[in-house]
């Protein structure tokens, strides 16, 4: 096989990779710490995508849009944890995926409404619209490698944020032992609002990076929450 | 919501049945005869959640992925259709057996593995099912597949159609009952106590020398092929069938309907697929939005639904 497309599709793995890392980050981590299947995880996957897809039309800056949209989807999932997905974290697994579905048709029916059946569609920044030559030949799309770089980044912010910080020790705590850990004094409901606002605004993320490549449109979150499902039952949680 | 049915005494089961029996005389009555499409419809689910519901609510097993098993029947005949084999006797025997064979795959593989994970699983594998439909060029791909005719019951003297939409109501009514009724015998056989045993405390029946999986397994294939056979005759009623019928959402709504209509009671998934078939028939009469109201509907029912739509029946009959 040609060396240079071995390479090619290993980049374009990679950056499949990231967007799933960043997708299934959350999940897992709303999973790990709360016990909760959240199916809902994909429909933020698209309000973040059309939310920076709006914002990057009206700002006429794809970073800026990325930049506000983030504290939007983070704003977001703590809402839907507030209202809709705190009083189900006792329920057992099949409850939780039965509501989450419930927000799933919800969420679509919401966004149908706000954007339009039709998806939405955004240029690629001018920066990073190119491509970039690397070693041995090989010509790769700027915006595909930006992906992976964002995707390395969040991941090192990640480990340093649950093993170095107070809110890491906080949130191992809660997942080890959320009883011992509310006794301690930590207030678990905000915390656990904080975590799922978190993973909110990594699934965001996820899908405001996609939103150029592929645009963002209805059902999108579904086609990606099914191979996060694959991404953590093959992984781990 | 759980025990919507328990309560539920023989006569909303009576009433029900009633309904579906003389819906084909009803309907022109009451001038709308899309009724009886529309029972035909609820008749069919309700045979699928039936099936769902020997491993989900007696079983304790929560599968994801028994909309699979209606598209792999559905398929079945259509394929069979798309190559002028119409014979029914060959048709829905193939069907069927097909649909057995995967559960038994599935099943095998899922079983090994507990609570979230066998959500997930399931979920997976029946989202390859899909995917195996979407990427097959010849038989429509995305855009479905017609079914041009029905199926065709010809062997020796016998020769039967179902072409009329009234005697195929009836076939789909019959074989509703005998799903209903093979069900009830056999949740409360030994097969069934050893069924709900292993929901309840499976390590228990392990240890009393019971081996739990290949009842649980020898479930999930029933299951199966009850809902192919549910597949078999919503490809025949639609005429129709896309990888549509097999998507994730069809699983979900398939749970729905089982637990709407109560856990492992027989006849509670025959409520459920009713009352969330006409729900949607009605709100969605209202807007196009109507998945708007339907969600949060859903959510509500989950959370504090214990008792619910049919529990009202309930008490009204107690």
């Amino acid at each position: 096989m040609d060396i240079n497309i071995f390479v090619e599709q290993l980049l374009n793995g990679f950056q499949l990779g990231m967007l799933l890392f960043l997708f299934a980050a959350g999940l897992t981590l709303v999973f790990g710490i709360m016990d909760l299947v959240n199916l809902a995880h994909g429909s933020i996957y698209m309000v973040g995508a059309f939310t920076a897809a709006t914002l990057t039309l009206w700002l006429d800056s794809f970073i800026l849009g990325i930049i506000f949209a983030l504290p939007l989807t983070l704003l977001f999932g703590m809402v839907l944890e507030f209202i809709a997905l705190r009083t189900i974290y006792a329920r057992d697994h099949m409850d939780q995926v039965l509501a989450t579905f419930g927000l799933i048709l919800f969420l679509n029916e919401l966004v149908r409404i706000i954007w339009g059946p039709a998806g939405l569609a955004i240029p690629l920044p001018i920066l990073l619209d190119g491509s970039i030559n690397l070693p041995l030949g090989i010509v790769y799309p700027t915006y595909r490698l930006f992906i992976i770089l964002i995707g390395v980044l969040v991941a090192i912010g990640l480990y340093w944020l649950v093993a170095k910080t107070r809110l890491g020790m906080l949130i191992r705590a809660g997942a080890s032992n959320r009883v011992m850990a509310s006794a301690l004094g930590v207030n678990i409901r905000l915390l656990f609002t904080a975590v799922f606002g978190l993973g909110a605004m990594l699934a965001g993320l996820a899908g405001m990076l996609i939103a150029p490549i592929n645009q963002a449109q209805i059902g999108m979150g579904e086609e990606i929450l099914i191979l996060a499902f694959v991404v953590i039952v093959i992984g781990g949680i | 919501m759980l025990r919507l049915m328990e309560k539920a005494t023989p006569s909303s089961t009576v009433i029900l049945l009633l309904l579906f029996a003389l819906m084909p005389f009803l309907a022109p009555i009451l001038g709308e005869a899309f009724y009886v499409d529309v029972f035909a419809r609820i008749m069919i689910w309700s045979i699928a959640a039936v099936g769902l519901n020997l491993i989900l609510g007696y079983g304790g097993m929560v599968s994801f992925g028994h909309a699979a098993y209606i598209g792999i029947g559905g398929y079945t005949i259509a394929i069979f259709s798309f190559h002028e084999i119409n014979n029914g006797f060959i048709q829905w025997p193939v069907a069927l057996a097909i649909s057995g064979a995967v559960a038994l795959l599935f099943g095998a593989l899922s079983l090994r593995t507990k609570g979230v994970y066998f959500i997930m699983i399931t979920l997976a594998f029946a989202q390859m099912i899909y995917f195996l439909g979407v990427s097959a060029d010849k038989y429509g791909s995305n855009d479905g597949l017609n079914v041009w005719h029905r199926s065709h019951f010809k062997l020796g003297n016998v020769n039967f159609k179902i072409d009329d939409n009234i005697t195929f109501y009836y076939v789909i009514f019959f074989l509703l009952l005998l799903v209903i009724y093979f069900t009830r015998r056999l949740v409360n056989s030994r097969f069934g106590m050893v069924l709900k045993g292993s929901r309840s405390n499976e390590v228990r029946l392990n240890t009393v020398g019971i081996r739990t999986y290949s009842y649980r397994l020898t479930a999930f294939v029933i299951s199966g092929v009850i809902c192919g056979l549910a597949g078999v005759l919503q490809a025949n009623f639609e005429k129709f069938v896309s990888p549509d019928m097999m998507d994730w959402p069809r699983s979900g709504e398939l749970m729905f309907m089982v637990i709407m209509g109560g856990l492992g009671t027989v006849f509670g998934p025959v409520m459920g697929a009713t009352a969330y078939l006409v729900l949607s028939e009605i709100l969605s009469s209202f807007t196009i939005h109507w998945h708007l109201i339907f969600g949060p509907l859903l959510i509500i029912l989950v959370l504090y639904g214990r008792g619910g739509l049919s529990g009202l029946f309930g008490k009204s009959n107690d």
